[in-house]
């Protein structure tokens, strides 16, 4: 299982301590010793595809659905058998279950009210929210009146109204569509730091998780893959499902033949990272499609190839070219070319083209599967 | 990693999770409705199940029996070695009801009250008991009486477990015939309802007619009337006096053909109903791809229309079966001498007070009913699934001479509902039928008649009010228990299973089970017995799985995590309840209270058994009055029921349209923010 390094040192204890989580529904096993420590002030991303244990994950710490076994302990009390009702967190929906018909201020005062605060003090408190999501003349209207963008920022106030210590997003923004999201990403993210809240959020949007998030915790078939920075996520993969999930990733049929290099399944022979996995085992050589460096010479390097252009396509910003190599097999490699390389290499559908791999990009794992190989 | 699964939940402790307060309060509140449904439900149909297994005998050999005639004592004699002797019982006299005596002085043949002769009886073992007087005895002493005691002394009958009454119930042709006769008038009265109902249905929905709207109307009628009504139209219409009694060629309508028409009348809306929907669900798509690939009207109307609504016709028909069968108030009325299952109940347990014997018919009838409903609920999964399909709603184009057919079609079936309603109309308004035609009030004078007066109607409508209220809170706070509630699984779906059964306990099923268990008194809820409670009660139970089922949908509808958004705020569930989940479901709500309103005024079969002198009931007032032969009070009390509900519908639909406006003001779109985001 992974450790988590504290992402940054100021933080003495976690916020939120989660050890050995195990979660059954009946014969399905939906977490499978999964353990995490989340920092104060912090925003984690639970990233994975549909059917990973990521919603799970956060019913569990939110105690909507109580784990099998494992302990939670947040702020440093265990929590791991308390009702929802007596747990200390804010959370919004994929639906945002907000009351239809209770005006949006009275959304919002729903958890302000029996809490000994004054009716004054409550609507006070409600346009004070309001404004903070601007939203100051929305208060009368009911939530059926108001776009989907506009129901999310309802239902994140109203998870925020009591100053709760954890924000708990389930998928907020996969309900809307492109553009609304990209900019409520920017503003909830203002608005976590703003407000200093510790926050967890479910996604399966790599490019949300990505953007948002201070560390993201990789899922699948309910354990976790890898915990850590976006760029770390990223750059270093510790596993090809990582590598795979997050971003765009080539992948070459190889046997290891060193400590860093391999042999393809067409012959030929790639350096790459170092990795400490048995001679002869059966690899898979990973590189991201923006890491092939294309070459107008052909310099005498290790990992220069002549490749054939299969395809192109052009993406606005950057061609994406689709390569065969019969030295690397059958794999197509998909590489990124910038606009200004594309223009002087004159590259064409049928023609040859050099490019490089370069050995420090290239990431190897075991073919069988995911597992843990030290990149 | 899954290889560490084991290892790692040894080393992981379980985690037990703590009850919240709010968890706790909803547990208490299902408990209490759980306790409702099976004091209402489980127990009294357990009672009546263990009587239709009751057999009760004197038990000759365990009494005995010594005289001293002036002689000192005789040697003890069995009461079977007296009887052996003097043959006064009949074996097939030993075998009795639960309330069976025997005389102890029969096997005496000399005895006189007079003679100084003085006796002696014990009980071998004490699983009998005689009475001296009112005193009862069932120890094994002997006990010594002269003979002015001793003509007090009656033995009574001891109770044992078997199937015997079924063995009576099927060696008596008379009984059993029943059962063939029941299914016979089930099965045709479906068939006629359901085609008749398709055809509405289908002129409703796939014509461009006109009156579509009142057509509707007319064709739900039947459901605010007792369906004992029908058949004093009929008798008006072709009885020995009917208006029209040629058209019946001198067949009788009193027998089969008076319960099928009647049967067709009143089960007519519930078959429209289910048909409509599966026909307006049908996609326009199959529609036109048919007329895309030229396929005749016809074809289309066998390979479109038809597969799509088929679950809806059967879900109808197993409704109109049910109906049918359980149905009480139309064959007592118009059937004769033609045995239903549902009279038999009625003329063992108030004509003959044998209750054995109504508890066996009882169990007969439960079996047609069990099976229709249980099948009508695969068929409505199935159909669940057809749902959800994503279909473009299918709209008619006109079409002169089909429309024109359609018109025709519904104006006759109108004709036939409003025509019934209305003969009983004039029948409650005309004098003395056939001979003093002119118009008068006489007949709803009913204080003094039999059946309880107006006081029956006041009644009703006191029943119909406490179990619109009182069942629409039960109801409603039990499928919202059902459907929110996320813990406490098994007790859950034992829940549910309750509250689907009522719906396959016919009505005088119901009864007679809450004669045995509220009215033994053994029971501490025996003080309901007699009052206006038990009705309320057993009226709920009856009506209790449709509205169980309006509840569920609508609570369905809302968003699951509500609840964990209120926890999550802290704020108690009855809070979200009240200030949501209430206001939201308030239209399914008002739907519930109508349904069982309407329903309470109706009924005759569930409450037959229970009423007494001071609860009266209009519904059981028409049959009454009937029965005596005031039919025409009859009719005109039958009408009052048609009336008061009209006029509960009325004020249903003002309530309604009130409350859409003022509380569902959200359910519009009006004003609209912009897109801010």
């Amino acid at each position: 299982m992974n450790t988590n390094q504290p992402t940054e040192p100021s933080h003495p204890t976690p916020f939120l301590r989660i050890e050995r989580l195990h979660k059954k529904f009946e014969d399905f096993v939906a977490l499978d010793d999964v353990s995490l420590e989340v920092y104060e002030g912090e925003f984690v991303c639970f990233l994975g595809p549909s059917g990973c244990g990521k919603t799970t994950f956060l019913r569990a710490i939110a105690g909507l659905d109580i784990q099998t076994a494992g302990v939670v302990r947040q702020a440093g009390e265990d929590i791991s058998a308390l009702p929802p009702s007596e747990r200390d967190f804010g959370i919004v929906f994929q639906s945002y279950a907000l009351f239809p018909n209770l005006t949006v201020a009275k959304n919002i005062a729903f958890g302000l009210e029996n809490q000994k605060i004054s009716k004054p003090d409550i609507d006070k408190r409600v346009r004070e929210l309001l404004e903070l999501v601007n939203l100051p003349d929305q208060g009368a209207k009911y939530p059926a009146q108001l776009s989907g963008g506009e129901q999310q920022r309802v239902a994140l106030t109203r998870a925020l109204a009591t100053s709760p210590g954890l924000l708990l997003l389930d998928e907020p923004l996969s309900a809307l569509d492109a553009k609304v999201r990209t900019h409520l990403r920017h503003e909830m993210k203002a608005l976590q730091r703003r407000l200093g809240i510790t926050t967890i959020m479910v996604t399966h949007d790599q490019e949300e998780a990505l953007t948002m998030a201070d560390r993201i915790v990789v899922m699948n078939h309910g354990v976790i893959e890898q915990v850590g920075t976006p760029t770390e996520i990223y750059r270093q993969p510790d596993t090809l499902f990582v590598a795979d999930f997050v971003g765009a990733m080539n992948q070459v049929a190889a046997l290891l033949s060193g400590s860093n290099t391999c042999c393809c399944e067409g012959g030929g022979v790639l350096a790459t990272r170092l990795c400490d996995l048995s001679p002869d085992a059966p690899v898979v050589a990973t590189i991201r499609p923006e890491d092939i460096i294309p070459h107008f010479d052909a310099p005498d390097a290790e990992n220069v190839f002549e490749a054939r252009v299969a395809d192109m396509e052009f993406l606005g910003s950057f061609w994406r070219l689709s390569l065969q190599n019969a030295a690397l097999g059958e794999a197509v490699l998909t590489a990124d070319l910038s606009i200004n390389a594309m223009r002087r290499m004159e590259a064409q559908v049928g023609g040859m083209i050099t490019v490089e791999l370069p050995a420090n990009r290239i990431s190897v794992f075991p073919r069988a599967a995911s597992g843990k190989t030290a990149a | 990693m899954n290889a560490g699964i084991t290892t790692a939940s040894a080393a992981a402790p379980l985690v037990r999770p703590k009850t919240s307060k709010d968890d706790k309060m909803m547990a208490g509140y299902m408990l209490v409705i759980g306790l409702y449904l099976i004091i209402a439900l489980a127990l009294p149909l357990y009672a009546m199940l263990s009587k239709s297994i009751s057999t009760f005998y004197f038990d000759l050999n365990n009494f005995e029996f010594q005289v001293d005639r002036g002689d000192g004592w005789s040697a003890p004699a069995s009461a079977f070695a007296l009887n052996e002797e003097s043959r006064v019982v009949q074996p097939q006299e030993l075998t009795t009801s639960s309330d069976g005596r025997l005389a102890a002085t029969v096997f005496f043949p000399d005895f006189s009250f007079r003679s100084p002769t003085r006796y002696k009886i014990r009980q071998i073992n004490p699983d009998t008991s005689f009475l001296s007087g009112t005193q009862r005895i069932d120890d094994t002493d002997w006990h010594e009486f002269d003979s002015n005691q001793f003509r007090r002394i009656v033995l009574r009958a001891s109770r044992s477990t078997g199937l015997d009454n079924y063995r009576t119930y099927f060696s008596t042709p008379a009984l059993f015939r029943s059962i063939k006769n029941s299914l016979i008038i089930s099965l045709i009265s479906t068939l006629i309802t359901v085609m008749l109902a398709f055809g509405f249905a289908y002129a409703l929905t796939r014509s461009t007619m006109r009156f579509k709207g009142l057509f509707r109307i007319i064709a739900m009628a039947p459901i605010l009337v007792p369906s004992l009504l029908p058949g004093i139209a009929l008798v008006y219409l072709f009885g020995n006096q009917g208006m029209l009694k040629a058209f019946l060629l001198g067949e009788s309508i009193y027998g089969p053909i008076g319960i099928v028409i009647g049967s067709v009348f009143f089960t007519f809306p519930h078959a429209m109903i289910i048909i409509t929907t599966a026909l307006s669900i049908s996609d326009a798509r199959l529609y036109e791809a048919a007329i895309s690939l030229r396929a005749s009207r016809w074809k289309t109307f066998w390979t479109v229309t038809i597969p799509g609504a088929r679950y809806g016709l059967v879900s109808a028909a197993f409704v109109v079966f049910n109906l049918v069968i359980t149905d009480f108030g139309l064959p007592k009325v118009i059937g004769g001498q033609y045995n239903m299952l549902a009279v038999d109940i009625y003329k063992q347990v108030i004509g003959q007070q044998n209750f054995e014997m109504g508890a066996v018919v009882s169990v007969v009838l439960l079996i047609p009913a069990l099976l229709a409903f249980s099948i009508d609920r695969v068929v409505q999964k199935k159909q669940v699934a057809q749902l959800s399909a994503r279909s473009v709603p299918f709209e008619p184009k006109p079409h002169k001479t089909f429309d024109l057919i359609c018109l025709a079609y519904c104006v006759l079936v109108a004709v036939f509902i409003a025509g019934l309603i209305g003969v009983c109309q004039y029948a409650a308004l005309i004098k003395f039928w056939p001979y003093n035609l002119s118009f008068s009030l006489n007949n709803y004078n009913f204080d003094v008649m039999d059946g309880g007066g107006w006081d029956s109607w006041k009644n009703s409508i006191r029943l119909a009010f406490y179990t619109a209220v009182a069942g629409t809170v039960i109801v409603f706070c039990g499928a919202y228990m059902v459907e929110k509630l996320n813990r406490f699984a098994a007790t859950r779906s034992a829940f549910q299973f309750l509250a689907m059964m009522p719906m396959a306990i016919p009505g005088m099923v119901l009864g007679l089970a809450y004669i045995f268990f509220f009215n033994n008194p053994d029971n501490p809820l025996n003080g309901l017995y007699g009052t206006m409670g038990i009705l309320v009660v057993c009226t709920v139970t009856h009506f209790y799985t449709v509205s169980h089922l309006t509840a569920v949908t609508a609570l369905k509808q809302m968003d699951r995590e509500f609840e964990s958004v209120a926890a999550s705020l802290k704020q108690p569930f009855h809070k979200l309840f009240s200030r949501v989940t209430v206001p939201v479901c308030l239209p399914s709500v008002l739907d519930i209270s109508i349904y069982l309103f309407v329903n309470a005024m109706t009924t005759v079969s569930a409450v037959i058994f229970l009423y007494s002198p001071d609860t009266t009931l209009a519904s059981v007032a028409v049959l009454n009055m009937d029965d005596a032969g005031d039919i025409a009070p009859a009719a005109a009390m039958g009408m009052m029921i048609f009336y008061s509900n009209i006029g509960a519908r009325l004020i249903h639909l003002a309530v309604t349209r009130r409350v859409m406006r003022k509380t569902q003001a959200w359910r519009t779109r009006q004003g609209g923010g912009g897109e801010v985001g």
